[in-house]
């Protein structure tokens, strides 16, 4: 990075901290943070959908996609999550896959899965293995986001599935007193509504959902905790030329720091999220602040 | 009209064999002096100028690639790399799952580390990486094995004495032993382990695993593999 970078160890400690904190390795760190807080802001609102997805499908009249729904809730959150970013991943690279082999190579005569090994056509590979490791990596980020938005959304769908049913009756039933159609009544009356019952439950899961990247690394995305591990453990000066010692407590402090300084800035905006959410309601939370401003 | 698929044969081949000319090669990029993470962020290691050497001898273009070291024989299998070249052993259980070409690096010895000279690591607390050849080892003696997702915290394990001693092979401990200032030394006699280092493979790509063996094959015999091993792992190693 600097000049007088070439022999660090002839360096003063101001100095040699100012050649090994701009290291490649160590923007690979400090890109693991913009990796991370990107998969959050695309994750969130991802899983949200789908967790009202899930919701809608699990309170529908029509018996199999209540089912559909139920199923969706119970199963996802039944599974250990690092079972289900082992082998969902895995299982869903391939399902992609062997869907682009149907479609691009029918005339392939080999067998797809030959004892342990899953062999496509090159053309159907995703990426293909010609693409640059930015295409693997991207398309390795997406899947992972996929996977954080299939399981928080289960988690979500089941919040916002009992937030729904917490939203007074009396409301509903002046709503069709009202001649309201059913649909009228949910997106109009139901919705507004139910958030407020729903952001404890969701703010929890946000909060999880922050400390879960870690698991990014089994789906072969280095995030910060792989980083902070990597560059944190002992090197020898054979094969570096910033020698030191275990330093993983001093890179896991940053860590702490960051998770700390991430999880009370989102305390802080739920908070006020939650102030907004009650104003009005049929909640003790909305008197309060009726009678505050009374 | 026979012509048109014949020549949609032939573009069909030839795509075939552009599109195959690119190897992935899996590593874990966690172990030097096999493979690591060098100061500039990019895999290094004797693994490292090994690969780029074979690849460039067997006319094929290599992009390297890490990955988890627990992850690392299912996303082969299921076509995420093409190779594994991680200081592997082969040993007859991963055999039945993957292929191996020839070794690379002669059997390997283990070695057990630890802070005192005077530890029995046949009946105390021995730390190994979980699934390794070394992790197989201690839990057939009599010692207690502790495992750790990499090799790093073995050696933070038996530093913080939360082990007695640690195994692993010899050539990834020699440097840590020699940096430590006396803290670390080795103990008992070596052990060795496993049936030497080869690349891993798919059992289906026995076409890119010929084209391996040639290459080190070559390699063995105009002495640069030799010459590599030596340049990595000191001037003592086993060569072949």
């Amino acid at each position: 990075m600097f000049s007088y970078c070439t022999e660090p160890d002839t360096l003063g400690t101001f100095r040699w901290f100012s050649c090994y904190l701009t290291t490649g390795v160590h923007f690979s760190f400090y890109w693991s943070f913009a990796k991370v807080l990107l998969l959050l802001a695309i994750t969130a609102p991802v899983a949200l959908a789908f967790g009202f997805l899930g919701a809608m499908a699990a309170r529908a009249r029509f018996a199999p996609l209540s089912w559909l729904g139920k199923a969706y809730i119970a199963i996802v959150r039944g599974v250990p999550d690092i079972a289900f970013f082992m082998f969902f991943v895995i299982a869903l690279d391939q399902l992609l896959e062997w869907g682009r082999h149907q479609i691009l190579c029918s005339d392939w005569d080999q067998a797809i899965w030959q004892g342990n090994d899953f062999i496509v056509c090159p053309q159907a590979k995703l990426p293909l293995s010609t693409a640059p490791q930015v295409v693997h990596e991207t398309y390795g980020f997406f899947i992972a986001v996929f996977t954080f938005a299939i399981v928080f959304g289960a988690f979500a769908a089941n919040v916002l599935f009992g937030a729904m049913r917490a939203v007074p009756r009396p409301q509903l039933e002046t709503a069709e007193a009202y001649g309201m159609s059913r649909r009228q009544t949910f997106w109009h009356i139901l919705v507004p509504q139910m958030w407020v019952y729903a952001l404890p439950g969701l703010s929890n899961l946000w909060m999880v959902l922050i400390k879960a990247t870690p698991l990014l690394f089994l789906l072969g995305i280095e995030d910060i905790v792989y980083w902070a591990r990597e560059l944190g453990g002992t090197k020898t000066a054979r094969f570096t030329d910033y020698p030191h010692g275990d330093w993983r407590m001093w890179y896991f402090l940053v860590l702490l720091v960051f998770y700390l300084g991430f999880t009370r800035v989102s305390e802080v905006v739920l908070e006020r999220m939650m102030v907004r959410l009650t104003h009005g309601q049929a909640t003790t939370g909305g008197e309060a602040q009726r009678k505050a401003a009374a | 009209m026979k012509k048109l698929i014949l020549g949609t044969a032939a573009l069909a081949l030839s795509a075939g064999l552009a599109w195959a000319d690119t190897v992935r090669m899996g590593t874990e990029g966690a172990y030097p002096p096999y493979n690591f993470i060098n100061d500039a962020g990019e895999v290094d290691g004797f693994e490292r100028e090994l690969g780029d050497e074979l690849c460039k001898r067997a006319g094929l273009t290599c992009e390297w690639v890490k990955n988890d070291w627990d992850s690392i024989i299912p996303n082969l299998v299921s076509g995420n790399y093409d190779t594994i070249i991680a200081g592997m052993s082969i040993t007859p259980e991963r055999d039945e799952v993957i292929d191996f070409t020839q070794d690379y690096y002669p059997p390997t010895a283990s070695a057990y580390a630890a802070t005192s000279g005077d530890v029995d690591v046949n009946s105390g607390v021995v730390a190994a990486q979980a699934a390794t050849i070394q992790a197989g080892h201690v839990a057939e003696t009599g010692a207690t094995l502790v495992e750790f997702a990499t090799p790093e915290e073995t050696i933070a394990a038996v530093r913080n004495g939360e082990a007695d001693a640690v195994l692993a092979d010899k050539d990834y401990l020699v440097p840590i032993v020699e940096e430590s200032g006396g803290e670390l030394m080795f103990v008992g006699d070596d052990v060795p382990l496993g049936g030497g280092i080869g690349i891993g493979l798919r059992e289906s790509d026995g076409e890119l695993r010929a084209k391996f063996d040639a290459a080190i094959t070559s390699m063995k015999e105009d002495g640069t593999l030799n010459t590599m091993l030596k340049k990595w792992f000191g001037e003592d190693t086993t060569t072949y």
